[in-house]
């Protein structure tokens, strides 16, 4: 029997050459994460207390690497593992974005979750697996890898969406996020294997060349949907939008800041990926779907935006008319596109720009319903008076994501136009004009906001201002300056994501 | 010095009113003196700084682009820095930083309800930085960025400080506004793609499009984008829904700010950009502009004369007063749009006055409906005097600002640029001098009614009503005196106008057969 097996031409195990270098930000927040949890078990309550700062601490550790890799700028990019794995500006740069975000969640987080006498240092254990989950997404150019990541990020998000065990509403949001993410991922695995059939190969570029000559063009379509609905799913777009309200109204409002942020923006970086080398010969498949996903998107969310009375399932249905804007670059990505403005850079942009403007509004909002103890809009009537610095604050994020200047968001946006109108064509302009009605719906409903702070008086007339605990004061400052920075000189985002060669590659 | 304005005089202009925002952030809400001392030192210094740059320039050169600073910016999307003064931004700049000094001071003992001096003064530095940017801006990104910045604080203006219906009104403002600019942006990006360019520059891209042939029909459809975004500014009939809520609500000092400089970012849209980058277009949208701006003129005068409030009067006649100003604009000729920047100092000046006016009656009457009011002559005669003089200066009476605002942008429409259909100017030439005489119709009865009888038994023996007061006088001396000053000497205006006018209209010379 042995001596049949032993017949049998097995190619030798070849270790693959390991950059450690480049895989050592990944190494790093693995390490750290695991450190932490041991700490945790053995510590148990005397370390609980340190557990938040040891986490964000964790999340800025891998920065090192990073810079360094940046630096060596020359021998960028790093390829490992024949191509699924790639480390150049582009991955970094996502990179920064996701721990960056961490860390801000983190600060977020650690005052909602010492109050509230939840499982403590089990959260951010969670966390951190997410964020690895994330930074290793940024690199990844594989099926199987992105596959790996995307649920790395997703199951950690799961558990923490129903955290607040002894809240039905929170119950509810975890289970309907685990069916609909599990659904998600059989539609797409499904897809997967169909290309992964076509190719013989997982690696994206290989994907790309088999589907240029592949025969079968309806089962390549199939494909190309599956794989595309299922990250319609995690990036929340309409039609598949369904369980993104009732999930970030329920969960931790920390934690809705993650799903809402990092989570969507690793969807998009898989989309990226996938769309722009795995489908690149596929556009007139791709383009056509993501148009629709596109405009869909923007005015279903918009719509029912307006409508909303609590402001986390605003901010909700806001994020989903973002994806929209955000899917529309890849409506049109099949174009030839000239210098640094393409769909990549511009979604990158745009993500970056979010992550920023979301995350503070998001922390103005867990800052007042520490105070209110309330999620209603109405809420906020009188901000203006009895916190006018959180209440400018919170302005200036409604208005960068209303896209009005000097702050961040109009970049975001103009990026976006300037993708879509650079070849002139039909679906680029209608899709241009479609955001541009958009944003002035969209602008409604944020003003409605900036409305309550600065025109209505604060419903029980309590005037106390509201007290800013340190981390919650330094996310703001983070969120705000880079909102700000990002409107003023957005020249710093265009050069960070100049990664024009991620198509050919 | 010369050297230090030339590079850096103009962004000192611009940023000192943010700079005094900034400082009056750090001071406590509760030290009014301090922050009307700070909002006054800084635009007034901003006014110096203008003094100075008004002082160097080239006057005998006005068609140039003076104190010019083109550095990189955005060097991704090759969005520069570029700002400078010529001939057609210098009136407006310094109609800018006369009304809001002005207003700074009206200010000091007007603060609307709910009071809250620190956040009002604030927001109108805010509001005198994206004005002055507006008119200094030479690259489209940068011009978008300050006509944009001034929506936000003119939306809180009108919200926290306006009337009865201030929500609404703020809400409506903006929205209108940000729509036209959402499209603005997406004409402005299709312009710099279908020309190849690698400049978003206004005289590069007139340049470029003037060297590429681009058809006629994508000209046209830029021009509609950019048309939307300036018009709804203006307001053009039928976009000026917005304008009456805004004017009516808003407090006399947004009123003020939005009649005298506000509409003009949109006109100034239309000089600066639209027509000398797409002359062609222009030419094809000349009839449809014209028709809006007649229509304008008759709608705005006969709905004013069915107004009952003295305040949403005032706001209509400047729906009439721009569509003089769009009619000199739609002449596509030098004629007609020097008078058209004419008429929009004018139109500062004036309706500047009146809503300062109809404020001040506001604050003495607490109504400014017009059938209650009466004999403003008996109680306050030196404001009487002013309203009547203000009145007079709007319906363009020869010998005041009005009269060169109006009559040469009626005159232009006689004679229109080539390939515009001069039949069809002379109609709306004749239905524009009709207007004048509404115009005399519905201002002279507010004078009437208002100014002239015996008060209302009301207010007969109201002892809060008073005559001018010294800070009125300081705020409204300066706007009478020019109003009549430019009345007299209309060449100041034209004088530095003209060349800067003809030279942006070169290409419209070169592109008609």
């Amino acid at each position: 029997m042995l001596t049949l097996f032993a017949q049998i031409d097995q190619p030798a195990f070849v270790r693959p050459d390991i950059d450690w270098h480049a895989v050592a930000p990944e190494l790093l927040l693995l390490g750290l994460g695991a450190l932490l949890t041991m700490l945790d078990l053995i510590f148990l309550d005397r370390i609980r207390r340190f557990i938040p700062t040891l986490t964000g601490l964790a999340f800025l550790v891998p920065l090192i690497p990073i810079l360094t890799l940046w630096s060596q700028s020359d021998d960028l990019p790093r390829v490992m593992f024949d191509g699924a794995y790639v480390v150049d500006r582009y991955s970094l740069a996502l990179k920064v974005l996701f721990l960056l975000s961490g860390y801000v969640v983190v600060l977020l987080s650690s005052d909602y979750m010492a109050e509230g006498d939840y499982y403590d240092s089990e959260y951010y254990q969670l966390i951190s697996a997410s964020i690895l989950g994330m930074v290793v997404m940024s690199s990844a150019r594989d099926l199987v890898s992105i596959f790996i990541a995307l649920e790395l990020i997703s199951i950690p998000a799961y558990l923490m969406a129903a955290w607040r065990k002894r809240d039905l509403k929170s119950n509810e949001a975890g289970l309907k996020f685990m069916l609909m993410g599990v659904f998600a991922s059989g539609i797409m695995l499904y897809g997967m294997s169909l290309l992964y059939g076509f190719a013989g190969d997982t690696r994206l570029s290989a994907v790309a060349e088999a589907l240029d000559r592949g025969e079968s063009a309806p089962l390549i379509t199939l494909a190309i949907v599956f794989t595309a609905i299922g990250f319609g799913f995690k990036v929340s777009a309409v039609p598949f939008h369904s369980w993104a309200p009732d999930t970030y109204e329920g969960a931790p409002t920390p934690l809705t800041a993650f799903l809402a942020v990092a989570s969507k923006s690793a969807g998009f970086v898989a989309l990226i990926a996938i769309v722009l080398v795995g489908f690149s010969t596929q556009a007139d498949v791709v383009e056509p779907l993501m148009w629709v996903l596109a405009a869909l998107s923007m005015t279903v969310g918009n719509l029912i935006a307006i409508r909303q009375t609590n402001i986390v399932r605003m901010l909700a249905y806001s994020g989903i008319a973002q994806a929209g804007y955000m899917l529309a670059p890849l409506a049109v990505y099949g174009e030839t596109f000239e210098g640094t403005t393409n769909p990549a850079n511009a979604i990158v942009n745009y993500l970056l720009v979010y992550a920023a403007m979301n995350l503070g509004a998001f922390a103005v909002v867990i800052l007042v319903a520490r105070k209110t103890r309330s999620g209603e809009i109405s809420s906020y009537g009188g901000l203006m008076n009895y916190s006018p610095g959180l209440g400018a604050a919170m302005t200036l994020f409604l208005f960068s994501l209303a896209g009005v200047p000097p702050v961040g968001g109009w970049w975001a946006k103009f990026q976006i136009f300037n993708v879509l109108t650079q070849n002139a064509s039909w679906a680029g302009i209608s899709l241009a004009i479609i955001v541009a009605v958009n944003s002035v719906i969209a602008a409604f409903y944020y003003l409605n906001v900036a409305k309550q702070m600065w025109f209505m008086p604060a419903p029980d007339l309590d005037h106390t201002p509201i007290r800013l605990p340190a981390p919650l004061a330094t996310a703001l400052a983070i969120t705000l300056v880079a909102t700000i920075v990002f409107g003023i000189l957005p020249g710093i985002v265009g050069d960070l994501s100049d990664f024009t060669s991620l198509a050919a590659r | 010095m010369t050297e230090f304005l030339n590079d850096w005089g103009i962004t000192l202009m611009v940023f000192l009113p943010l700079a005094g925002a900034v400082i009056m952030m750090f001071v406590p809400s509760s030290d009014e003196e301090s922050h009307k001392a700070i909002a006054l030192f800084s635009t007034l210094l901003t006014a110096a700084v203008g003094i100075l740059l008004i002082g160097e320039f080239d006057f005998d050169n006005a068609s140039a682009l003076q104190f010019d600073v083109n550095t990189s910016w955005i060097s991704v999307v090759n969005a520069n820095y570029h700002v400078a003064i010529d001939g057609i931004s210098l009136p407006l700049i310094a109609l800018t930083l006369l009304v809001t000094p002005l207003v700074v001071i009206y200010s000091w003992n007007h603060i609307p309800e709910p009071g809250n001096a620190k956040m009002f003064l604030m927001l109108t530095l805010v509001l005198h930085t994206g004005m002055l940017g507006t008119f200094v801006a030479q690259d489209l990104v940068l011009f978008f960025v300050f006509f944009e910045v001034v929506l936000l604080p003119m939306y809180f203006m009108i919200g926290v400080w306006g009337g009865e219906q201030r929500l609404y009104a703020a809400i409506k403002f903006f929205l209108f506004t940000l729509f036209g600019s959402a499209l603005m942006l997406v004409s402005f990006l299709a312009l710099y793609w279908n020309t190849g360019s690698s400049t978003f520059d206004i005289v590069g891209l007139s340049q470029e499009v003037a060297a590429r042939d681009i058809a006629l029909s994508t000209q046209v459809l830029i021009f509609g984008g950019m048309f939307l975004g300036f018009g709804i500014k203006v307001p053009m009939f039928p976009f000026h829904t917005w304008l009456p809520d805004a004017h009516t609500q808003a407090p006399t000092q947004g009123s003020v700010i939005l009649a005298a400089i506000l509409l003009k970012l949109g006109t100034y849209g239309f000089i600066r950009i639209a027509i000398p980058i797409l002359p062609d277009a222009a030419v094809e949208w000349a009839p449809w502009i014209g028709l809006l701006a007649v229509i304008g003129i008759i709608y705005g005068a006969l709905a004013c004369l069915a107004q009952t409030d003295m305040k949403r009067l005032i706001a209509f006649s400047s729906v009439a007063h721009m569509g003089y100003v769009m009619l000199g604009i739609a002449t596509l000729t030098p004629f007609g749009i020097n008078a058209a920047i004419f008429g929009m100092v004018a139109h500062g000046l004036i309706t500047g006055m009146l809503f300062f006016v109809a404020g001040s009656v506001k604050e003495r009457y607490h109504t400014l409906e017009i059938k209650r009011l009466g004999g403003l002559l008996v109680q306050a005669p030196r404001m009487g005097w002013i309203l009547g003089f203000c009145t007079m200066a709007s319906l363009g009476l020869p010998g005041l600002a009005g009269f060169w605002g109006e009559f040469p942008a009626i005159l232009a429409a006689y004679n229109p640029a080539e390939g515009v259909s001069q039949t069809l100017f002379r109609v709306y030439m004749v239905i524009a001098a009709i207007g004048t005489v509404f115009a005399a119709g519905y201002l002279l009865w507010l004078l009437q009614r208002t100014a002239f009888g015996n008060p209302t038994e009301e207010f007969a023996d109201d002892p809060h009503i008073h005559d001018v007061v010294a800070t009125e006088w300081i705020a409204w001396t300066p706007l009478l005196v020019l109003i009549l000053l430019f009345g007299f000497v209309p060449s100041i205006i034209f004088g530095v106008t003209d060349p800067a006018v003809v030279n942006g209209l070169q290409a419209l010379a070169q592109a008609a057969p």
